[in-house]
């Protein structure tokens, strides 16, 4: 459904921020994008929703295609309107707007105005709190629930792809189990297919059906869940799962040369 | 007593009006985070432009006024055409610089064109007067009023309910967000300088029949500074309320200390007024101070 080829992406026309980025969403599946701080992951998907010129950003090199078109360089309205739609980092609700309102701001491209009621009995559904909070200004949610907020918001736009970039930031573990559990719900019922961006390697991996690791740039590793979590190296070094304590500075370097090779 | 509700009611009047113009200053603020300064230059040109097509070309009032709106919200597009959208990633305070620009350059069309004598509307609003206990209020007043709050009313409305406001308010929140939403900034943007455009001029029309139309009268756009300091510069509901409060204001001290100190005073109030709230509340009766909870 998503294709993204060697994609190459710079800031400011210095900074590269991607090396040939490479990754497959398929049609209803969860794709998980790990990785550590400044490998690309959020570069990634800004480049995929068109909202990488916000930032001063460009796509240099590379194509990403979306039910095979081709879609790089159009503006984020359009893409929105095809189906693609990015829930950014940080949550990002509008603070001022009710709970309501930032749900019918999310439906902001939809035609169908009138199924609008409708959908958002559903986002209460699948988010019970909000429904409570409904007429309440959303500065005044809680992290957790403007996290639910901004989820809620996207499935509003009725989108065949949802990306969504780090939904587990500041959020007790507890709820972030929840929202996760809600997120698979979501792709099992509306069949929206997911790429979902994490630091918490073990909860994304937990509900994908296949999952990519991102160092400076491009994907060093990719396979499904059950592969990537089975792997020493892997979980060591990249998900920080495993043995736990002092890595030693040797084992680091002679794992470094490894990858080298392998890759 | 009767002076002092002569005065109260004058107040009100031209208050509504502060507030319908701030209305467009504020919305302005709320969307890019820029003063527009030329907002008082937005004020006169409506009304000399509904002026010429009612005197010149024999034009009834309502289609002059009609005409007048549709010319304003093309004034409008083209200003934040040329002059906002290049500079969208600009600093804010570049935004500011080129209202101030644009000020003096429509200020200086507007000597040019209509040169400065003060010309008055033909009598459009029946003359007599209405009696409501003793306080006269001329029709222009009633009319003038009655206008403004229905156009406040219909704003609320637009703002809390359509599509268009809801996206307006969620670009004034965050425009990165908005984006991602597919919300298009720039329509957005448009969409407000028009409003501004469009509102100021209707502000203009009603001014212009209370007072006569002279390019002094832009410096309603100085006034209007004060108005929607004290209610708040983000904040639709405190403009229209800082409308009323500057207005009232205004007029008191008119009625009341002008005599006094030899006359002025009307003009000075307002600032005096911004220079206590900055000193109590800086962010105006109304204003935000930001929802932080993160």
């Amino acid at each position: 459904m998503l294709q993204v080829n060697n994609v190459e992406a710079v800031y400011s026309k210095i900074i590269l921020a991607l090396k040939g980025m490479s990754l497959h969403v398929p049609e209803g599946k969860i794709v998980a994008l790990l990785g550590s701080n400044g490998a690309g992951k959020s570069t990634t998907l800004k480049a995929i929703s068109g909202l990488l010129s916000g930032d001063g950003g460009q796509i240099t090199d590379g194509t990403i295609e979306f039910q095979g078109k081709k879609i790089n360089g159009i503006t984020p309205d359009v893409l929105v309107k095809n189906g693609i739609f990015l829930s950014i980092e940080g949550r990002r609700v509008f603070k001022d707007l009710t709970v309501e309102e930032n749900l019918i701001a999310g439906a902001y491209t939809r035609k169908d105005r009138s199924n609008i009621k409708g959908d958002i009995e559903k986002i209460y559904e699948y988010f019970p709190k909000l429904r409570a909070l409904a007429p309440r200004k959303a500065g005044f949610l809680s992290g957790g629930e403007q996290q639910m907020l901004a989820i809620g918001r996207g499935i509003m736009a009725k989108p065949k792809l949802l990306l969504l970039d780090e939904p587990s930031l500041g959020i007790a573990p507890l709820l972030v189990k929840e929202i996760f559990q809600n997120i698979k719900k979501i792709n099992q019922e509306e069949g929206t297919s997911i790429l979902v961006v994490e630091q918490n390697a073990n909860v994304a991996l937990s509900i994908a059906d296949y999952g990519y690791i991102m160092e400076s740039g491009r994907v060093v590793m990719q396979g499904d869940p059950v592969t990537l979590l089975s792997d020493k190296d892997i979980s060591e070094h990249y998900l920080g799962i495993g043995k736990e304590g002092e890595k030693n500075y040797k084992e680091g370097k002679i794992f470094r040369r490894r990858q080298r090779i392998v890759w | 007593m009767v002076f002092f509700s002569q005065m109260l009611i004058n107040g009100i009047v031209v208050g509504s009006i502060y507030g319908l113009v701030a209305l467009g200053f504020v919305l302005i603020y709320r969307a890019s985070g820029a003063l527009n300064m030329a907002n008082g230059e937005f004020v006169i040109i409506g009304p000399y432009v509904c002026l010429v097509l009612i005197t010149a070309y024999d034009i009834p009032f309502f289609i002059a006024l009609l005409i007048t709106l549709v010319f304003s919200a093309i004034l409008g597009l083209v200003v934040e055409r040329l002059v906002v959208r290049p500079l969208q990633n600009a600093p804010v305070i570049s935004v500011i610089m080129a209202t101030i620009g644009l000020s003096s350059l429509l200020a200086g069309a507007v000597h040019m064109i209509w040169g400065h004598q003060t010309r008055v509307f033909p009598p459009i609003f029946p003359p007599t007067p209405v009696q409501i206990g003793g306080v006269i209020i001329t029709p222009v007043y009633l009319w003038s009023f009655i206008v403004v709050i229905a156009l406040l009313i219909l704003f609320s409305l637009f703002f809390k309910f359509s599509k268009m406001g809801i996206a307006m308010r969620a670009v004034a929140d965050d425009r990165t967000a908005a984006s991602s939403m597919g919300i298009s900034v720039k329509y957005v943007y448009a969409a407000t300088w028009t409003i501004a455009a469009v509102v100021a001029a209707i502000g203009g029309v009603l001014l212009g029949n209370i007072n006569g139309v002279s390019p002094s009268m832009a410096a309603i756009g100085l006034t209007v500074l004060p108005v929607v300091i004290l209610g708040g510069l983000d904040s639709v509901f405190g403009a229209i309320v800082g409308g009323f409060i500057i207005g009232i204001c205004q007029n008191l001290a008119g009625g009341y200390l002008d005599p006094l100190v030899g006359g002025g005073l009307k003009d000075v109030v307002p600032f005096i007024i911004v220079l206590l709230i900055l000193m109590v509340k800086p962010h105006g009766l109304f204003g935000s101070r930001g929802i932080e909870r993160v």
